[in-house]
């Protein structure tokens, strides 16, 4: 589970601060800022764009194109269930399913009680160990119906 | 009395348990009052073993595994006292899956603890930069050209061509950067290799900056892997401290040193222009070729920019000398590739040998067939915009070449094999997905064409006009072969046309008037 404080400029000009004076560094504070709120707080994108004289659209955009930025906290806890294709070899899309059903959300959602977001994530690189899951940041190999009505359980407490 | 343990920290090895089993390794030790130490590896690769607990002894390093947290107290008990156990493998170097690689780049790999400098030099590390030192850097280009080593990543430019152009620009700045964004699905060689032997990369990159006259080098590591991101800070930290990275790098007067930088979740920005785009800060849009990026590169400087493989197989090239890789491989695919067996395969992990092996041989005899048993259907290799191959072709060598002249590629390596059970169509629908949920949407083919692309295979899937719509299909795969900027838009038609050209019947219209018959 990850902690999720409430927006505070003087932290998020620190933050920025701290990584203003790395070259090309739009990602570092976009990754720092997530980590610190849960998510990318809209008013430090002007912030943002101040530190590296860039314009607000700008900054905007560079948040909006990377799937990992969220505009608002996520879940809880996130569950990532893999995709792509040697998970999908293994047995990954029937998973997925079962995941959706029994959340009741389908990848993508958080579910309405605001306990679990589900995503789907293009690759974990356990390709060898497939079907693959993240719950929170941790790593979940040659995932089956148990294993993931386990990690379901885990992530609904 | 005390044990000398080994358990793999990798991803994949801790995704199915590692760390349970070493902490259950270390209760068993307490319990019975002997001193164990655990030495955490990066993994062998042979995953379907993993996690596997290896032992010291006076012989060598012996083998257990699958072990599971279950097994340890047991287990235990067998190591200690050296009695039988089921899980026993024996010699770890003895294992044939194992013993029958050439494993240049991955010879350290599983063997020692990756986050201590003194093991890796220990094992032959920093042999190759030693070397490098000592010849200059047009002795080095020369080594690099003649080992026959082309980039890794996927596109196979020779990667003493690219360090030459970025040696001779001339500029106040130049960069390495290290391609650590494998989203290729079925592929994980860069991610091991970070985690199991990250000096390997940084010896690596470091000779590229010398060579070249950079003195600044940037990993980018993609967000999905966390544990390598961990590895590599750690090893810079430690190369720092050791004086492999900053001012007097071995003692040398020459300086260069290293940052990681993490991606943000964008497939795209493993193609090498928008990886550029996103390290200077911005979204990862394709930037058009040329200039090159060792003309006009990172924040517009010369830059080499090579794949984690490629940097990770120089260090052996600079210690043994171009001729010792060279004489591996076939035709102009020269050394060894460390390729990745995945997806529903019995054997599935790190397999790395000179190129030539046959894709039947590294499907059927060396990764055991499916692990569901079931017969194997299509086999994808290269990622995500890779080929889907079916039996038929698998008498083709792996080779730069043998798979071009086929409509295929072997990418970053990966092999991804698919049982009987696939449904080609899906397959095939779920390329254009792909391509269009990661499209950076500068260039028209890739950004409509793959929309169009899954609207129409949907069409196909539910039986509307079928041939019409397979030609519209072949004829927009055509459009962004063809019409793309990179190889997103313009590799997604070889998984496509790939699995429309060998697995037709699973394409074929449904009959869908048999009341007409009456």
């Amino acid at each position: 589970m990850t902690a999720v404080f409430d927006w505070d400029e003087t932290r998020g000009a620190e933050i920025i601060a701290e990584h203003a004076g790395q070259e090309g560094a739009t990602l570092v504070i976009l990754h720092a800022l997530q980590e610190a709120f849960g998510h990318v707080p809209q008013a430090a994108i002007p912030m943002v764009a101040k530190a590296f004289n860039l314009s607000r659209a700008e900054v905007h955009g560079v948040f909006t194109f990377y799937h990992d930025f969220r505009h608002k906290p996520a879940g809880r806890h996130v569950l990532k269930l893999c995709r792509a294709e040697a998970c999908q070899a293994a047995g990954g899309d029937a998973l997925a399913a079962r995941a959706e059903a029994r959340l009741g959300v389908s990848l993508g959602n958080t579910t309405a009680d605001d306990r679990v977001t589900l995503e789907p994530i293009y690759c974990l690189g356990l390709c060898a160990t497939a079907p693959s899951a993240m719950l929170d940041g941790r790593l979940i190999g040659r995932l089956d119906q148990k294993r993931l009505d386990a990690l379901i359980a885990e992530a609904q407490r | 009395m005390s044990i000398r343990l080994y358990v793999s920290r990798d991803a994949g090895a801790v995704s199915v348990g590692a760390d349970e089993v070493a902490l259950a390794l270390e209760q068993a030790a307490a319990k019975r009052g002997i001193a164990v130490e655990i030495v955490r590896t990066g993994s062998r690769g042979l995953y379907w073993l993993e996690p596997l607990v290896e032992v010291a002894t006076p012989q060598g390093r012996i083998a257990f595994g699958p072990v599971t947290e279950t097994d340890v107290p047991a287990l235990f008990t067998a190591l200690a006292d050296n009695t039988p156990h089921l899980l026993r493998l024996g010699a770890t170097d003895e294992i044939p899956w194992l013993k029958r690689q050439t494993r240049l780049t991955f010879a350290r790999c599983g063997v020692i603890d990756p986050r201590s400098l003194d093991d890796y030099h220990a094992h032959g590390g920093y042999r190759g930069l030693e070397r490098a030192l000592s010849l200059g850097s047009d002795a080095i280009l020369d080594e690099v050209t003649a080992s026959g080593l082309r980039g890794r990543g996927g596109a196979g430019f020779p990667t003493g061509i690219k360090w030459k152009t970025v040696a001779q620009a001339r500029a106040d700045r130049k960069f390495i950067v290290c391609n650590a964004d494998e989203g290729d699905s079925g592929t994980f060689a860069d991610r091991m290799i970070m985690e199991g032997d990250p000096f390997l990369v940084i010896e690596g990159m470091t000779i590229a900056g010398l060579t070249v006259g950079a003195t600044k080098g940037y990993i980018y590591i993609r967000s999905e892997y966390p544990h390598a991101v961990e590895a590599m800070n750690a090893a810079i930290m430690a190369a720092r401290r050791g004086g492999y990275l900053g001012a007097n790098i071995g003692g040398s007067k020459r300086a260069f040193d290293l940052e990681v930088r993490v991606g943000a979740g964008a497939y795209v920005c493993g193609e090498e222009t928008s990886l550029l785009e996103s390290l200077e800060g911005r979204r990862g849009i394709v930037r058009a070729k040329p200039p090159l990026p060792a003309h006009h590169g990172l924040f517009g400087k010369p830059t080499v920019i090579n794949n984690v493989l490629s940097f990770a197989a120089i260090p052996f090239i600079l210690a043994e000398g171009a001729k010792a890789y060279a004489d591996f491989g076939m035709g102009r695919s020269r050394g060894t590739m460390p390729i990745q067996l995945a997806g529903n395969i019995r054997y599935g992990g790190l397999f790395e040998t000179a190129f030539g092996v046959t894709l039947g041989e590294l499907v059927d005899d060396i990764g055991g067939g499916t692990f569901t048993g079931r017969p194997v259907r299509a086999v994808q290799v290269g990622g995500p915009l890779g080929a889907y191959f079916p039996r038929a072709l698998f008498d083709t060598p792996f080779d730069y070449e043998a798979f071009a002249a086929r409509d295929g590629l072997i990418g970053h390596g990966g092999i991804v094999v698919f049982d009987d059970s696939v449904d080609m169509r899906r397959q095939a629908r779920f390329a254009m997905e792909f391509c269009a949920i990661e499209s950076c949407g500068k260039c028209t083919p890739c950004r409509i064409g793959s929309t169009r692309g899954v609207e129409t295979i949907e069409k196909i899937i539910k039986g509307e006009r079928v041939s019409e719509n397979l030609a519209l299909v072949e004829d927009l795969c055509n459009t962004m072969k063809f019409g793309s900027l990179c190889a997103l838009g313009g590799f997604t038609p070889y998984p496509v046309l790939s699995a429309l050209k060998h697995f037709r019947e699973d394409f074929a219209p449904v009959p869908t008037t048999l009341q007409a018959a009456e």
